[in-house]
């Protein structure tokens, strides 16, 4: 499918959600508001753009920009070469977004990854815990204001069940 | 600290660790199993042991000198990490790596893919008790690693791979070593195969072992060998061709039934078509020579000669930069600033120096223009893809890799649930989990 379908395509369906699409040199790139998220996964995955696979996932932290956080999707198709990156960003203290783990399963890691390392909140995740890090680690280490070596309190020693 | 198998397992049934560090697990991760006899009924997979903040740091390097960090992503194929990485880079400043450089860049891409998959197959056959096979399969790597070697000047940690380029031409002799690296693995390939694929036990614990529907693995972005097993032939080398591969004659094989055994025969028969590649690459190497650097001067004499003129002879260089001569700098190098200037320049000239300075310096350097890309190259695992973000300095803004074997590792819980204890062996084993890459 012509790039210039898919967005005109994904703009018409998700309406107001749209914040912006643009041409990038790699990529068409979709830019939506948090609520229009799911509608836009349900129509991507549906005939005519079937972009379901799940290629990547992942957070940018820009402390500059008004919504500070923007979680970047990265969608495919393995049978035509069209791909998708959605970017969404993500207002307030307390970054949230719905999560996609009912519509594909490889979602739950990537989301906790997200979680772990940006503290963006996955509504609707089933176990939304650290992935990477250990339970007991304090702050977000991708954030840009997270030091480069801050050191971490010790775990406690685990005691076995 | 409760984990969620402690949460929901039966009183009456077995808690089991395996791992972090188990024998049977090359890689540090940890499977926690909830056992009933020997199935397992419920299991949960902690990663993350091998988490080294790859992504902060690349945020606090330059764009250039990260380049050996991603080395050690998956540390079998360290060469098409740093492809990947540069592809991603070439992507943002819109350069494009002059033909020869796109050459070698496959040929060494290609051997990079055949240690991969000869490792994953070694390991798992291992495991599952075939020692010789194990041992055969590390011989040939032993001759493929030594081209690598003799292009590269290491066998693992090559930041050979450059931004618009690579380091520097092939070594004298490439073509003799690359033609006995690939009749030895022929062999090894007959031999293993020999070894294997009639052989009652292996087939045993790999045949209809973990069985996997294409379906599943799409849900679970497979890529790579993993999920041409279940038949879906995808591969980022014929989707979205990089380096001229749409030019190469190779086939993409697939499997059936997505088990364990699919999983090697894919690995197996993808060896050869590497080959096959390989032997292409070599020949239009070999028809198109490059450019001969002259016999130099001494460096000495040059830089006492530079005080009073300018120097324009060739300058013999140290052996450790053999194929880098600025003779060569046209074939290697897209020309740029993205280049690194010739040492014979850096040496013998103050505007030489003055770039070397400004290339190296903090706040200087490579600045991709503001923006974002995504690379991504067929992967010893799957579709390696780098996501970069640049704000216009010399630092990433953000640097993301799209692991393979993150997305393959996410469902093992699924597939080992209802297993045997003994099938978690192969089962992980055919997934080639590499820690690098996976907790980067």
């Amino acid at each position: 499918m012509e790039k210039k379908t898919l967005l005109t395509g994904l703009r018409d369906a998700l309406a107001d959600g749209v914040l912006g699409a643009a041409e990038s040199p790699d990529l068409p790139v979709l830019t939506i508001r948090p609520e229009a998220l799911v509608l836009l996964v349900r129509t991507v995955r549906r005939d005519p753009f079937r972009l379901d696979v799940l290629l990547d996932l992942t957070c940018l932290d820009d402390p500059s920009a008004a919504g500070r956080f923007t979680v970047v999707y990265h969608f495919a198709s393995f049978l035509t070469p069209a791909r998708l990156r959605v970017k969404v960003p993500l207002d307030g203290d307390e970054p949230a977004v719905d999560s996609l783990t009912s519509f594909w399963p490889n979602a739950a890691w990537l989301e906790r990854e997200v979680y772990d390392l940006f503290g963006v909140r996955f509504r609707g995740h089933p176990d939304l815990r650290r992935l990477l890090l250990h339970e007991g680690f304090e702050g977000h280490p991708l954030r840009k204001d997270y030091p480069l070596r801050r050191r971490q309190p010790r775990p406690p020693d685990e005691v076995g069940p | 600290m409760t984990t969620r198998i402690q949460g929901q397992a039966r009183r009456e049934s077995l808690l089991l660790n395996m791992g972090p560090s188990h024998p049977a697990m090359h890689g540090t991760i940890r499977i926690m199993l909830e056992l009933e006899g020997e199935r397992v009924r419920n299991a949960e997979v902690e990663i993350g042991f091998l988490h080294r903040g790859f992504e902060k740091t690349c945020e606090n390097k330059t764009w250039f000198n990260l380049l050996p960090y991603t080395d050690r992503l998956n540390y079998v194929s360290p060469l098409l990490n740093n492809l990947g990485y540069a592809l991603a880079v070439e992507k943002l400043l819109g350069v494009e790596a002059p033909p020869r450089a796109r050459l070698i860049r496959v040929l060494m891409g290609e051997l990079s893919r055949i240690a991969d998959h000869l490792t994953c197959v070694a390991a798992m056959a291992m495991e599952c008790g075939a020692f010789t096979v194990f041992l055969y399969s590390i011989k040939a790597r032993e001759f493929v690693w030594e081209v690598v070697e003799a292009a590269t000047g290491a066998r693992m940690t090559t930041s050979f791979i450059r931004i618009g380029g690579i380091r520097a031409d092939l070594e004298d002799g490439w073509r003799e070593a690359t033609a006995r690296a690939v009749a030895e693995t022929r062999k090894v390939l007959r031999d293993v195969r020999g070894l294997l694929d009639r052989n009652p036990i292996f087939l045993k614990r790999t045949r209809d072992i973990a069985v996997m529907s294409a379906e599943r693995a799409l849900a679970y972005g497979w890529t790579g060998p993993c999920l041409r097993s279940t038949g879906v032939a995808y591969d980022v080398r014929r989707a979205h061709p990089y380096l001229g591969y749409e030019d190469f004659d190779f086939e993409i094989p697939t499997g059936k039934r997505g088990d364990n055994f699919d999983r090697y025969q894919v690995r197996m028969r993808e060896v050869e078509q590497s080959l096959r590649i390989i032997e292409q690459a070599a020949a239009r190497l070999a028809a198109s020579p490059p450019a001969i650097a002259a016999e130099g001067i001494d460096p000495a004499e040059a830089i006492a000669a530079s005080r009073g003129r300018r120097e324009r002879r060739p300058i013999r260089l140290s052996p450790n930069l053999a194929g880098s001569e600025r003779e060569r700098y046209a074939e290697i190098l897209a020309s740029g600033p993205w280049a690194v200037p010739p040492k014979e320049e850096v040496y013998t000239s103050i505007e030489g120096l003055i770039r070397h300075f400004q290339f190296f310096m903090r706040g200087h350097g490579l600045r991709p223009p503001r923006g974002e890309a995504y690379g991504a190259v067929e992967g010893g695992n799957g579709e390696l893809g780098f996501y970069v973000v640049s704000d216009g300095t010399d630092t990433p803004a953000r640097v993301h890799v799209r692991a393979p074997c993150f997305h393959i590792v996410a469902a093992l819980e699924e597939m080992i649930t209802g297993l045997y204890l003994a099938d978690i062996i192969p089962t992980f084993g055919s997934m080639n989990m590499i820690g690098g890459e996976l907790d980067r």
